[in-house]
């Protein structure tokens, strides 16, 4: 019952680089899924939206309201695929480890790629880069420096730690809450499958916990690209 | 509790540089698939629907001021059709009233005309008559005359008596 991960060690014969293959699975079969719904919703665009693209157009709508009560329209726009990305892919991983999780012999095989620290720390890093690249690109290079001397210029070794900490935090709280729902769906399993008991015991607290699970997969793809479109607007907008 | 973690499916198998790639280069991907195929074409149908709903609510407040001067052209219209049939109504009043007086006028001049002619007509058929009754009355009393005479009178009391009763004749109507 000792679960590994499938890891391929020094992949195409290079020493330093290896792939855990349960989250290169993973994060190709949440992207699928993201890029069919996508596609599905909008084949068969009509004016007057029906079923599916009304949905979408609620999504739409949902993560221009999140942009919106961070920065202008005329700036956000520019995020708004981004931000939808974002919030599909995140919330598809989710709710892939909620569904189940798949074992292959003793390897873990199907799980959310977000229960692992280092895909949500890739997508935190991205995010946070991302809010340099665009504050350099809008507000121009000098501006973009005295953000970090602003209010006061002795805040710049906070303001310098606080774009560590913000990267950090925001990959670990994803990684954190999803791998936390996975820890608790896994060890209900165990018990679900020691005995007819523990079956019966485990089924009602992992239905509520699964319930609970897509919950928080919801909040926590919504947090994410919440938080993305903060930091973004603190580095491309004026008023901060 | 190392046995129940131990038998957890899961486990954090730490940092692996080529998932961090992979990762990247997934949601990369994904980005720009998700782009052309379905965000672009998604907003370019809601853009598309904005404009649509802007510019028929700009046609409908088009029409409805079209429809507001039409109307007020219609109404117009309306008020000078009826006003026209009034004076039409009017003059048609004012035309057969004068048409009446002149029937009656007329009526009233022919009739004074047919009196005027039949008196005309009963004096000369009354002067006839009396012309022919003085004519008869003369020779019936030549008759009676001669009739008495024959018994008792004389030439002259028969002249008295008849131009006495001529004149008599005369005067009775």
């Amino acid at each position: 019952m000792d679960h590994e991960s499938p890891i391929w060690e020094q992949a195409f014969g290079i020493p330093w680089l290896s792939f855990n293959l349960s989250n290169v699975l993973m994060m190709f079969v949440a992207s699928l899924i993201v890029f069919i719904l996508g596609v599905a919703a909008t084949r068969n665009m009509q004016r007057n939206p029906k079923g599916f693209q009304n949905f979408m157009e609620w999504l739409i709508d949902f993560i221009k309201g999140i942009i919106g009560s961070n920065m202008d329209w005329r700036t956000g726009r520019l995020f708004l695929p981004l931000g939808l990305t974002l919030f599909a892919y995140i919330f598809i991983s989710n709710m892939l480890g909620v569904v189940t999780n798949g074992i292959v012999g003793h390897e873990l095989w199907w799980k959310s790629p977000t229960a692992d620290p280092g895909i949500t720390m890739t997508l935190a890093v991205m995010v946070i880069s991302l809010t340099h690249y665009y504050g350099v690109k809008l507000k121009g290079g000098s501006e973009y420096s005295k953000g970090f001397i602003r209010p006061l210029p002795f805040l710049l070794p906070f303001k310098i730690i606080e774009e560590f900490s913000n990267t950090l935090t925001l990959g670990l709280r994803l990684y954190g809450n999803i791998y936390a729902g996975e820890i608790l769906l896994s060890l209900l399993v165990g018990l679900a499958t020691t005995s007819f008991l523990g079956f019966l015991g485990a089924t009602l607290p992992m239905i509520a916990w699964m319930g609970f699970s897509t919950f928080i997969g919801f909040i926590q793809a919504f947090i994410f690209v919440m938080l993305t479109m903060v930091y973004m607007s603190h580095k491309v907008s004026d008023d901060h | 509790m190392q046995g129940l973690t131990s038998n957890l499916a899961l486990g954090a198998a730490g940092f692996q540089l080529g998932d961090m790639v992979a990762q990247l280069f997934f949601f990369i991907v994904l980005l720009a698939l998700l782009r052309k195929f379905a965000w672009g074409p998604l907003m370019t149908m809601m853009k598309d629907r904005e404009d649509y709903i802007a510019n028929e609510i700009e046609t409908a407040e088009k029409s409805r001021e079209e429809a507001a001067i039409q109307h007020r052209e219609a109404s117009e219209e309306l008020k000078k059709t009826r006003q026209d049939a009034q004076n039409i109504i009017e003059d048609a009043r004012k035309t057969a009233s004068q048409q009446e007086r002149d029937i009656v006028e007329s009526a009233k001049k022919e009739a004074e005309r047919i009196k005027v002619s039949a008196r005309q007509e009963i004096e000369q058929e009354r002067d006839k008559a009396v012309q022919v009754l003085k004519d008869q009355v003369a020779s019936m009393s030549v008759m009676i005359a001669s009739k008495v005479i024959e018994k008792e009178l004389s030439e002259k009391d028969q002249q008295e008596l008849i131009s006495q009763y001529i004149n008599e004749a005369g005067e009775e109507r």
